[in-house]
């Protein structure tokens, strides 16, 4: 999975958005050791420093902590990975229904659009 | 010991014969350990006198540059690691000479270091600076700077002639050899290829400072990359 980094917002809620989403996939999964930090900031292409930052966050969050000496883990705590994950579920959703409202649909629209594109039929 | 790395006070430079014009004008600035600064600025803003009076090849009109809580000095050059805007280098000399050459004038030079370097960007050690294209004499010059074990590292216009690819090897390079005791300070136009890799920006205009923050503090408040930022700032 690439780093894609928009250039228009702060560099360091991007990296913290990427990791959780990291998080979430199952891409780095539960209780794992994640990379260092000047591994991932090379990776990224980014300061270290703002590597650093990300990391310092998702630890106030809880979803990684840090062992003396083995470094940092994802936490093992799957029931806060899974809340993360309905919360970003909610917030894409939120976001898509914005983007159809602006468009002039209404939300039962919407439900019916949707509904017919997830069965695969157009008509 | 409470000094940060470098401290800028009141500093002016006005160059003889130049009646009525300072090429830095009454500039303040203090710069921490552990940070990689971009010095930004359109053509002729003042940032290589800036830089020159830092490495101490000019002497200030007015004002003072302290570095480590010293003046410019032989102390000073000890820990300040300088890339110039042009080539210094001995033209005949091979690269592997040019490798002696700094492990006998610099304590803290790692020949082991820039060999690695020299490797993975796939120049070859006994070529004459000559015979190598101008990209490639740029590599070469920055390898060499930056295989110091230095605590300032300033980089005036390091990237301009190299390709893209090396560009992202070098900021790679920089990115590893990240020490938290160190600070780069690098000026450049080249900002969208460097931006995300910065802490901090400076930007100046007319040898002034009008701008300093952190990358992300920019785009928090502007809502725009400091590349777009730039050119709002600078629009002609």
């Amino acid at each position: 999975m690439a780093w894609n980094l928009q250039s228009d917002r702060p560099i360091y809620t991007q990296i913290l958005e990427q990791i959780q989403t990291r998080i979430i996939s199952g891409c780095y999964k539960p209780g794992e050791k994640l990379p260092s930090v000047r591994e991932l900031a090379a990776e990224a292409n980014v300061n270290p420093n703002t590597m650093q930052k990300a990391f310092a966050e998702l630890e106030r969050s809880g979803l990684i902590s840090t062992q003396r000496t083995s470094g940092r883990t994802v936490t093992e705590d799957t029931s806060m990975i899974e809340q993360l994950k309905n919360q970003m579920a909610v917030s894409q959703i939120q976001s898509f229904i914005d983007a159809m409202q602006q468009l002039g649909y209404s939300k039962e629209e919407i439900y019916n659009l949707v509904t017919k594109t997830l069965r695969g039929g157009n008509e | 010991m409470d000094y940060s790395l470098l401290e800028i006070r009141d500093l002016c430079k006005q160059y003889s014969g130049v009646a009525n014009y300072l090429a830095v004008y009454h500039m303040n600035l203090s710069i921490p350990r552990g940070k990689i600064i971009g010095l930004l600025g359109p053509n002729g803003c003042g940032k290589t006198t800036l830089i020159k009076m830092i490495t101490g090849l000019l002497a200030p009109s007015n004002g003072s540059v302290l570095i480590n809580g010293m003046a410019p000095c032989a102390a000073t050059k000890n820990i300040i690691s300088y890339l110039p805007e042009r080539t210094y280098l001995q033209s005949n000399m091979k690269v592997s000479e040019m490798v002696e050459y700094f492990a006998d004038f610099y304590e803290d030079f790692s020949s082991e270091r820039a060999y690695e370097m020299f490797n993975s960007m796939g120049i070859d050690p006994s070529a004459r600076l000559k015979t190598l294209s101008k990209g490639t004499k740029e590599k070469v010059q920055l390898i060499l700077v930056m295989s110091r074990n230095a605590q300032l590292y300033i980089l005036d216009e390091p990237i301009a002639g190299v390709d893209p690819a090396a560009r992202d090897y070098i900021l790679k390079t920089i990115i590893q050899n990240y020490n938290p005791n160190a600070t780069i300070i690098l000026s450049t136009h080249l900002i969208s290829d460097i931006e995300n890799v910065l802490d901090e920006v400076i930007f100046m205009k007319n040898g002034s400072l009008i701008l300093h923050d952190t990358v992300d503090g920019v785009r928090e408040k502007t809502g725009k990359s400091i590349d777009a930022y730039f050119r709002e700032v600078y629009v002609c």
